[in-house]
């Protein structure tokens, strides 16, 4: 019996270690240790044995039992492990194709550089104005110095509906509207679409946008504007910016500067870019002239205040690069992808 | 303004100034350079020669072959095919690797077998005409003459130099209250300024003859209001013919076209003093009389450019006794004007009014330099040094016989200008700490004087009214860049409105929504209205319509966004981009009877592409309530008394309506295949117009938060068949209202038509939550829940699925 018992141990211990499939394994426990197993049978014949020879076997074949056990466990477990790492192997992903893409739409270049400058003027204190696009001669031109007649009505073609309703050509409407209501300390900013007649190409559009500002309060200088204007371009642009303020006129302001902003491309030297001039032109402005503010019943000898109107096209197309304003108000999707 | 810097050099010595530092320092002080441009400087390598001689050539009949001195050791040999060379002449010649103007090139070679090492160069190859050179003839070699008092011509001599082609122009910007810059005299006074450098003007003098100027000349202004000031005087027994050469190459310089010496003399007074004039032939003035007088309506005239003109009345013209014989500061009459044959001539130096003269130049359409120049206002006081002017320049000409005393007539009205000088005021209006004795300084550098508390401006600044424009002035002298930037001082409270805040939300929302942000014009072609469908009655037809629109396309406001959107998804559609998600928030312009339209925002979505169709789009519009705090809306068929007059563009069975109590908040759905055919689509089109306005007082600024459940929900699932017309949205209210508040959710599972079915019918099955925050639900409860559900589906002729 010893001997069978022997057998039994070495020839399960070899089909186990011999054996790579679970299903086998489990085959092989019923096989050998089962109620039905070899062990059994084999126990069942211990009746037939000495007193002295029954402890022997009986520990014997614990051993046997406890042996084959320990066996299958570690093979069943060894298969295991071998298995998942083959699952996990056979699991492996290109991890360099291409991911499933959630689209989140975009926002049009020119509402991003917006929404950028707005909150640079709502970290200076400046409230957000709004204003009609159609407008009365009253709030476009007369209100702000100019006349029926006036020259400088030249250089802002217009768009009539008739004698005296138009479309806006620079939101200072809004600005007159602001006066008119309320009263100083004013801080403003009045963003919005303005039109002029001018052909359509690479650099014009008879419909674009601006954001005009406007501060009135006692003691407000011009070194204010100047102040206020580097520190936007600043923000826009980055520290190293360098503005250039030239005189200039608008019937609206007096004393009007215009601002250059150095170029990016040569630094100032002049090239192509800036045609030569070491600067790019980029925005109006000035302190507002006493008649306008008089018009809209502020007292001048009271208080004091400026006005400056950026072209959000311009500002937008130097942000992005972008070298055609139409490329704007085309609307391709693959355009508006980019930003 | 193109300035001459050989003419200013007359008034200031800027020395050995480079031109970049020049117009910097101009433009900084605000007088705005846009370019500058040497003349000639595209011409290299060609100098004055000598045709020594001229002989046949002996294989062409045209061409001559010409040995020619250019002030080298031996003369060359050049072949030309001109008419008009002999020997003897002095000639204009391109040298072997010479350059012309347009990029021309002129190299050494042989033509028919003569070696030929340059060019004889004709006028135009210079890039002058007879204008220039009224002594040379267009076609033909330029044959050069020694003139009076220019350089002596030297063989070899650098042909710029020799004939004057020489001098830099610089292009400024001048702006409208400057009409003085546009002088060259106002801009020799800004360089002094500028630049700190002395001025050298001397008042303008003339001999002058005796005569009585009474006896040939009347002057009388009838309109008072529109002409200030009529300066005139009498040049007699005059000698017309070409100005000297620097009178031709300045004016050339300037951008004036030279025409004889008399008209000359007007525009170079104008170009120099900045006040246009006139010049008549005596001959052509009726009665010897000229009157200022508004033009009679339908009056005509032909003006110098050849044109008949129609006046009106509220034209000023300069007349004779019988008729009109110049447009007031705008333009001179045909007949009236200087010829081969005049003898004697009338110099008229006048002041219109600004207004005036400009409404006028532009009902005729013809803006001429001098309207340019009075339509911003001039200072009667320039008509005398301007009238002198020419006089000056007429003795210095030698071209005539000025009678010295003059006709001058005026309104009387005293021009002098000036402003409160108040320096404590000026330094904290800019900024700045500026002693009085420098801003004194400054003002004297541009001609003002200072005077028991003001500044007065000299005659021709005509835009000096206020104490601002006296700080501007000393402002920019001192220079705008240093003036110290200083940062707003007070306090502000930055708010953005809630309208604002609720477009960015909505902006925001409709992005991430999958949707791409377009801007579009917000005027479109009336022709849209036909392409979205609308019939003839829509009131989207009533526009805002401009008078003067660059073209039909843009000649209308739009009442409703989709049409602009539209475009775009056609472009999209045919740059061949597979689809497109799109959304545009802007104004609509609609008329309302008072003066300004209401301009009131909308939101308006469009779609293409292949996985899209109308639930998608009914979610997006969900999803996008739900984000903005919009609840419990309704969605309703579209039906055909809409207030949304886009319904039209929409397919009729697929389009809806959302609600809130009632209220109309959008429009969305598939459109009409006919709207996108008419737009070039061919494809499913989806679109959606919601009212922002309208969503935003329905809006929940603040949300606050519900507890979450502490109970356990019963859940009930219903299906019921109704008659296929039934709307889903019917059969949700119904659920609702019957299950009161322990209902949580409603959720549509399937909607099924076809086999077990009766035709005409639909199965639709609902999951029902249902929970109390009260107590775990009962099942008692929530059968009776489901009792009431039923009854009240059987009102919409409701059964259960059996």
């Amino acid at each position: 019996m010893k001997e069978q018992l022997e057998k039994i141990r070495q020839d399960a211990l070899q089909q186990i270690e011999s054996c790579g499939d679970l299903k086998i394994l489990d085959d092989l426990r019923v096989k050998y240790l089962g109620k039905k197993g070899e062990l059994t049978a084999i126990l069942k014949q211990m009746g037939g044995l000495s007193a002295e020879e029954r402890p022997l076997v009986g520990q014997l074949a614990n051993q046997v039992r406890s042996d084959l056990e320990e066996k299958l466990t570690n093979r069943i477990s060894s298969l295991k492990a071998d298995l998942e790492e083959k699952r996990l192997k056979d699991e492996a992903l290109d991890v360099t194709l291409p991911g499933k893409k959630t689209e989140l739409g975009k926002l049009h270049p020119l509402t991003v550089v917006m929404n950028e400058v707005k909150e640079i003027f709502l970290g200076m204190g400046f409230e957000v104005v709004d204003g009609p696009e159609v407008e009365t001669d009253h709030y476009c031109f007369e209100a702000l110095n100019m006349p029926p007649h006036h020259p400088a009505r030249d250089t802002q073609d217009t768009f009539y509906i008739n004698d005296n309703v138009l479309l806006r050509t620079q939101t200072s409407s809004v600005q007159i509207r602001t006066m008119e209501n309320r009263k100083p300390p004013i801080r403003i900013i009045s963003p919005g679409r303005v039109y002029r007649s001018d052909a359509i190409d690479a650099t014009h559009s008879p419909i674009f946008h601006q954001i005009e500002g406007l501060v009135i309060d006692k003691g407000i200088t011009l070194g204010d504007l100047f102040g206020t204007l580097e520190l936007l371009m600043k923000k826009l642009y980055g520290n190293d910016t360098k503005i250039r303020l030239r005189p200039h006129h608008f019937p609206y302001t007096e004393p009007s500067a215009e601002v250059d902003l150095q170029c990016f491309n040569c630094g100032g030297k002049g090239c192509p870019m800036c045609k030569g001039e070491g600067y790019v032109e980029l925005l109006g402005s000035g302190m507002v002239h006493p008649k306008v503010l008089e018009g809209c019943g502020i007292d001048p000898e009271v208080y004091s205040g400026f006005a400056f109107g950026i072209g959000l096209e311009r500002i937008t197309m130097g942000r992005f690069n972008i070298t055609d304003m139409r490329m704007l108000y085309e609307n391709d999707e693959r355009f508006l992808n980019q930003f | 303004m193109d300035l001459s810097m050989k003419w200013l050099s007359d008034y200031v010595d800027i020395g050995d100034m480079t031109i970049k530092d020049y117009c910097s320092g101009l433009t900084l002080s605000g007088s705005k350079v846009e370019r500058y441009d040497t003349e000639g400087s595209e011409i290299s390598k060609v100098v004055v020669g000598k045709l020594l001689s001229v002989v046949p050539h002996e294989n062409s009949d045209h061409l001559v072959i010409c040995s020619v001195d250019v002030g080298a050791e031996a003369p060359i040999q050049i072949v030309t095919g001109a008419k008009n060379v002999k020997a003897g002449d002095i000639v204009p010649v391109a040298l072997d690797g010479s350059t012309l103007p347009n990029g021309v090139k002129i190299k050494k070679g042989k033509l028919r077998g003569v070696e030929s090492n340059g060019m004889l160069c004709s006028l135009g190859e210079l890039g002058l005409t007879t204008h220039d050179f009224p002594y040379a003839i267009a076609d033909g070699i330029f044959l050069i003459e020694q003139e009076e008092g220019c350089p002596e011509l030297k063989l070899g001599m650098d042909i710029r130099e020799a004939i004057g082609l020489n001098d830099t122009t610089v292009e400024f910007e001048i702006t409208s209250n400057r009409p003085d810059c546009m002088s060259v005299l106002g801009l020799a006074k800004e360089t002094a300024a500028t630049f700190d450098l002395p001025m050298n003007y001397k008042k303008p003098v003339f001999k002058g003859v005796d005569g009585d100027i009474g006896s040939m000349l009347s002057v009388k202004i009838s309109n008072t209001e529109l002409c200030s000031r009529y300066c005139a005087g009498v040049v007699r027994n005059v000698k017309i013919g070409p100005s000297p050469r620097w009178m031709r190459e300045r004016l050339r310089a300037s951008g004036v076209r030279p025409i004889n010496n008399f008209v000359d003399i007007t525009n170079y007074v104008m170009l120099e003093y900045g006040h246009p004039m006139h010049a008549f032939d005596i001959r052509f003035i009726e009665g010897n009389s000229i009157d200022i007088r508004s033009a009679k309506n339908g009056e005509k005239i032909t003006t110098l450019d050849g044109v008949e003109r129609t006046l009106t009345d509220n034209m000023l013209v300069i007349a004779d006794s019988r008729k009109p014989v110049a447009v007031a500061g705008v333009m001179g009459g045909e007949y009236s004007g200087i010829m081969d044959d005049t003898v004697d001539v009338v110099f008229e130096a006048a002041c219109f009014d600004g207004a005036s003269v400009r409404t006028t130049a532009k009902a005729l359409g013809m803006r001429t330099d001098a309207s340019s120049r009075f339509e911003k206002g001039l200072d009667p006081r320039m008509c005398e040094p301007a009238l002198n002017r020419a006089f000056e320049l007429v003795e210095l000409l030698g071209c005539g016989e000025v009678v010295r005393t003059t006709i001058d007539v005026s309104n009387g009205a005293d021009t002098q200008r000036s402003a409160p000088f108040d320096p404590v005021w000026i330094n904290n209006f800019l900024g700045t700490d500026l002693y009085e004795e420098e801003m004194i300084k400054y003002l004297n550098k541009l001609d003002f004087t200072v005077k028991d508390g003001r500044a007065y401006a000299p005659a021709y600044r005509i835009d000096i009214e206020c104490k601002a424009d006296i700080a501007e002035e000393i402002a920019r002298l001192y220079g705008y860049n240093n003036i110290e930037k200083t940062v707003i001082r007070g306090v502000a409270q930055a708010s953005v409105a809630p309208e604002q805040k609720f477009r960015t939300k909505l902006l925001n929302a409709s992005a991430s929504l999958g949707f791409d942000e377009i801007v579009t014009y917000s005027f479109i072609s009336p022709k849209n209205f036909d392409k979205i469908r609308l019939p003839e009655s829509s009131p989207l037809r009533n526009t805002v319509t401009i008078t003067n629109p660059l073209g039909e396309d843009t000649s209308v406001m739009r009442t409703t966004l989709l049409p602009s959107m539209l475009q775009v998804l056609s472009t999209n559609y045919n740059n061949r981009n597979e689809s497109a998600k799109l959304f545009e928030a802007a104004r609509e312009y609609l008329p309302c009877g008072r003066e300004l339209p209401e301009e009131p925002e909308r939101i308006v979505f469009g779609c293409y592409g292949a996985d899209y169709d109308f639930y998608a789009l009914k979610g997006a519009v969900e999803e996008l309530f739900e984000v903005l705090g919009i609840e419990d809306v309704d969605y309703e068929p579209c039906t055909d008394d809409s207030i949304f007059g886009e319904f039209h563009a929409f397919h009729p069975g697929r389009c809806a309506i959302v609600t809130k109590d009632g209220k109309p908040l959008g429009i969305f759905g598939e459109l009409h295949p006919k709207t996108a055919e008419n737009y070039g689509i061919n494809a499913k089109v989806y679109a959606a117009k919601l009212n922002v306005p309208e969503m935003m007082s329905e809006a929940i600024s603040f949300k606050t938060y519900k507890p979450l459940p502490k109970f356990p929900a019963a859940t009930r699932d219903l299906a019921v068949v109704v008659d296929d017309t039934v709307p889903a949205a019917h059969i949700e209210k119904a659920i609702k209202s019957a299950v009161g508040n322990i209902l949580e959710s409603v959720k549509l599972f399937d909607v099924y038509k076809g086999k077990q079915i009766a035709e005409g019918k639909k199965s639709v099955a609902y999951s029902i939550v249902m929970r109390s925050h009260d107590g775990t639900l009962t099942d008692e409860q929530a059968d009776n829940a489901m009792k009431k559900v039923l009854k009240k589906l059987s009102e919409l002729g409701a059964e259960i699925r059996s």
